[in-house]
């Protein structure tokens, strides 16, 4: 008899985000007056992400990946309770997150810790490393002893020198305020972390450090991750699976090695046939046709066929579902469906 | 693996900032200007040769004496004496007292007001910030002299009215300042950080936005010192400020207005140049705030 | 013949209060006609100062303090800028990874083209906008003469650069230099304008130097790189001898930070500690302090040691003994 799975640690069901721009009284006015008058004006609408369904197992990395426009930090920042979705349901080991209550829900929030893009931005300018990585586990009450030693070990553990604690942010490198932000999600104790392009402003080789040390961290403190990037190559190295996201949408995802062996959404195969790798020479780049859409206005029908060698009548016109075309292997695209 | 060197000593955001002011000579000399007309005024009863209120002291008979005179009784009035027998210098110490503690009382209580409506305006944002901005807009629409003469006409004269008409003319100044400066820092990542980390709605507007968009408000805060010293002054000068009993700098000026032309310059001239002098330092020391503090915001 | 470009041991120094910061250090390399040469290194390495350098864009208090510059034969370092204003955009042209540092955000895209002709050559204003219209056509604009008219923020950020590219294409300059270009460009894009710089340096014989972090865009592209550190090249050569077999450490530390050569999931090797402040570089070989083979001679400065024609090294102990 086998015993039932889990729940997923985190699991996304049919969630959008939908960005409108917020119209003031004169602009309501004119809106109301025209749509009186017959002429009615369609708001101006974003859907950053479009019906979207993903699980994260506990344990898992799974690799999210796409380029501007996708939603991928959007999706991202929803994951992470930063944004809430405009539909469908956020669940956290099971549990729908908008229906706990204030303290199991800032519970639910506090395990779900995000690593943000830009090291400069990322950090208060104002405050000392110590209290930018102490302030909250303070607050929380999750500080058991001395303040000093839990900061120093939440420091350690990223990899910093105890000893700067009670420096400023701009008195660091890059990669070491990438660092302190790790510690600072570290110190509440999270079990899942959104790493939302955490090392795409860093250099080559500092980039390499903060890989090892998520690798590090998923091994000593058994953590589940969500790593968006656009970098296929440390996608690859990192993830067990991949998530491929195209203006809103999952087009592909599948386990990593079966995504780089045999994609299957042309979408993808573009992206990884484009990607260049230490290993092609002085290869000739033959690149997709056409320029990524704009979010405001995107394709009817499956979003990518204006770019697509492979479209026909039907991509125009009906957006094609996600369909299981092998074991964990799911593509939305109408040529699996002929 | 360690950071390697950093910083050879201690080096605060304050030090950093203290050290880059300091590279402007205009501005130093801003900061003495201002240190100078602090002290005078903070000091001005141990300073003044004479106090000026006290009517026991004064002699009508002094009256408009130039500058270099002694009175009989063997105090020199440096700068002269107005009508009534005072020394214009001591004149000039106690009036600096109440221009420079009504401008700078005013500009603090606007300052506080004024900011903390508009960072709860950005960081609320829907109906409240609405409110509050158009509540901004009504006031910045009316010229600042306007506001405060009705104000003052309704309420009278005095100190406490004056100052209370100054903060009703200069919070608008703050909260707009404030809500551009919480709108940009709103969206950035060491916010939506905090957010994340389950802090709560105040903490984050007051321990982590408040901070950081400090700056700009300091530099307005600045300015607006020195415009209300102005505009109290103008206030004053038409008769409508602070009481005679207490005479800022605008009132003495105003004293003087009607010996300017027969040859008794001295009674209006000297507060005039103190003001001047006031305001001046404070225009050379916001104007380098401003460009020192700005940098930083783009980081 | 004399290639196109040829650096022999260029200095570019910055004075400021702190102190005097070598940020280019004794670099010397050669591009041929129709070349692609990759000048490869992180932040701090000195990789744009040095293209800043050859186009003669440092400002005070940067100056290029020793070395020459051959441009066709003829040493540019030194000139007055009258004369280097002639050579640049004409012969020389330099594309910058933030297309909006070319780009007049409140001039028409034909304006400012037609600008760019005519700074250089007497022609009428027909015949130059036929030029920029060309020059749109052939770095893959679609309807250029509808684009003409645009301005610059209607564009999306890779034809934005593309247009960059296509001002520095207008005279057919001899030799352009591109400074991380494509690095904030999407991956479908940035393989776009790859392509397209490609078929222009093999149709027009354009010699290119391409500036970049990105080690797989130079695999991809390049013919020569040259891997730099705290301003001084630590080694250079054809791409497959570099990337195949790296002589520097440093070289070897990149290439095993991308992730590509190792087995999945397991810990990059990469390069320990960080790039040391450009005010405080070790004395001697700056890479010493993350290196694992450094010894006490490595306190000296290391020279250029050749290894096979068009290749060298700055290393004390090589990671491949080199056949004498």
């Amino acid at each position: 008899m086998t015993t039932p799975m889990p729940a997923p640690m985190i699991e996304l069901r049919g969630v959008s985000k939908r960005f409108e721009k917020a119209a003031d009284s004169a602009t309501r006015l004119v809106r109301r007056v025209r749509g009186a008058l017959g002429a009615p004006v369609q708001p101006q609408i974003v859907r950053a992400v479009d019906r979207v369904d993903l699980a994260v197992a506990r344990g898992e990395v799974v690799g999210l990946v796409g380029e501007s426009g996708c939603g991928k930090s959007t999706l991202g920042r929803m994951v992470a309770g930063i944004a809430p979705p405009s539909d469908g349901q956020v669940l956290y080991q099971g549990q729908d997150v908008a229906t706990l209550d204030p303290a199991a829900a800032r519970q639910a929030k506090l395990r779900v810790q995000m690593i943000f893009q830009d090291p400069y931005a990322s950090l208060n300018p104002r405050l000392r490393v110590s209290e930018i990585v102490g302030e909250a586990p303070r607050v929380h009450r999750l500080i058991q002893g001395p303040y000093d030693a839990y900061v120093d070990a939440q420091l350690r553990r990223a990899g910093l020198d105890p000893a700067y604690t009670r420096r400023y942010p701009h008195q660091f490198s890059g990669g070491q305020r990438q660092r302190i932000g790790i510690a600072r999600a570290l110190a509440v104790q999270p079990d899942f972390l959104v790493c939302d392009e955490a090392v795409a402003a860093l250099d080559v080789s500092i980039q390499a450090q903060i890989l090892n040390l998520f690798m590090d961290l998923r091994r000593e403190l058994d953590l589940t991750y969500l790593f968006i990037s656009h970098d296929l190559g440390v996608v690859e190295h990192l993830s067990d699976r991949v998530v491929i996201m195209y203006l809103g949408r999952v087009v592909e995802q599948a386990p990593t090695e079966e995504v780089f062996a045999r994609p299957n959404h042309p979408y993808t195969q573009a992206l990884l046939a484009e990607v260049p790798r230490i290993d092609a020479r002085r290869r000739r780049f033959t690149a997709i046709k056409g320029e990524i859409p704009s979010p405001l206005a995107p394709p009817p029908g499956c979003h990518f066929h204006p770019r697509c060698p492979h479209a026909f009548a039907r991509c125009s016109v009906e957006v094609p579902a996600l369909l299981e075309i092998a074991p964990g292997h799911r593509s939305a695209c109408h040529l699996n469906d002929r | 693996m360690s950071a390697t060197a950093l910083a050879p000593r201690e080096e605060t955001p304050l030090r950093r900032f203290l050290a880059e002011f300091a590279r402007s000579r205009l501005a130093v000399l801003g900061v003495v200007l201002v240190a100078l007309v602090a002290f005078a005024a903070i000091f001005a009863p141990w300073i003044s040769p004479q106090d000026p209120y006290d009517l026991a002291q004064l002699d009508i008979m002094d009256g408009r004496l130039p500058p270099g005179s002694v009175s009989p009784t063997g105090v020199p009035y440096l700068l002269g004496t107005d009508d009534q027998g005072r020394d214009m210098l001591s004149g000039i110490f106690y009036g600096l007292r109440i221009s420079l503690g009504v401008g700078v009382g005013s500009a603090l209580i606007a300052g506080i007001i004024g900011s903390a409506l508009g960072l709860v305006a950005a960081y609320v944002g829907g109906r409240t910030e609405s409110i509050i901005m158009r509540l901004v807009d009504l006031q910045l629409s009316f010229p600042s002299i306007l506001v405060a003469l009705m104000i003052l006409a309704f309420l009278g004269k005095g100190i406490g009215n004056v100052m209370l008409a100054l903060v009703m003319v200069e919070w608008a100044y703050y909260a707009r300042t404030a809500r551009g400066s919480a709108l940009a820092e709103r969206r950035r990542e060491y916010i939506e950080a905090a957010e994340c980390l389950a802090l709560s709605r105040a903490r984050i507007v007051f321990r982590h936005l408040l901070p950081n968009c400090l700056p700009p408000l300091i530099v307005v805060g600045t300015f607006q010192v020195a415009r209300a010293i102005a505009l109290e002054a103008t206030l004053s000068f038409l008769g409508l400020g602070v009481p005679v009993t207490e005479p800022s700098l605008g009132l003495l000026i105003a004293n003087g207005y009607q010996y300017m032309l027969s040859g008794k310059y001295w009674i209006s001239f000297y507060p005039g140049i103190a003001l001047l002098v006031t305001i001046v330092g404070i225009n050379l020391v916001g104007d380098q705030l401003r460009d020192v503090l700005n940098p930083r915001l783009q980081k | 013949m004399t290639g196109t470009l040829e650096v022999r041991g260029l200095s570019t120094h910055f004075t400021s209060r702190a102190g005097v910061v070598r940020a280019v250090d004794d670099v010397s390399f050669a591009v041929q006609r129709g070349e692609v040469m990759g000048l490869v290194g992180e932040s701090g390495s000195g990789k744009s100062v040095t293209g800043f350098s050859i186009i003669g864009l440092v400002d005070p208090p940067g100056r290029v303090v020793a070395g020459q510059i051959l441009f066709q034969g003829r040493d540019i370092a030194r000139l007055p800028e009258p004369e280097l204003r002639k050579l640049r955009g004409r012969h020389i042209a330099m594309v910058f990874q933030d297309p909006m540092m070319t780009l007049n955000p409140v001039l028409r895209i034909d304006t400012q083209m037609i600008e760019a002709v005519q700074a250089h050559e007497t022609v009428s204003t027909a015949a130059a906008r036929a030029r920029s219209r060309n020059a749109l056509g052939l770095v893959g604009i679609p309807s250029p003469d509808e684009r003409l008219r645009a301005y610059p923020h209607q564009f999306s950020g890779g034809m934005r650069q593309r247009v960059a590219i296509a001002i520095a294409l207008l005279h057919r300059p001899e030799l352009i230099l591109a400074d991380e270009p494509t690095t904030a460009l999407d991956v479908t894009i940035q393989a776009q304008i790859l392509a397209e710089v490609q078929g222009l340096a093999r149709d027009l014989g354009t010699a290119l130097v391409w500036i970049t972090h990105d080690l797989s865009v130079i695999a991809g592209l390049a013919d020569h790189v040259a891997v730099m550190y705290a301003g001084r090249i630590v080694e250079k050569g054809s791409v497959d001898a570099v990337l195949d077999h790296p002589l520097h450490p440093y070289t070897a530390g990149l290439i095993g930070s991308v992730p590509s050569r190792t087995p999945r999931g397991e810990r990059l090797p990469g390069i320990p500690g960080m790039t040391p402040s450009v005010l405080n570089l070790p004395v001697g070989c700056a890479f010493r302090t993350r290196c694992a083979r450094a010894t006490a001679v490595c306190e000296t400065d290391p020279p250029e040691f050749p290894a096979e024609p068009g290749r060298a090294h700055r290393c004390f102990h090589p990671l491949v003994a080199v056949p004498a």
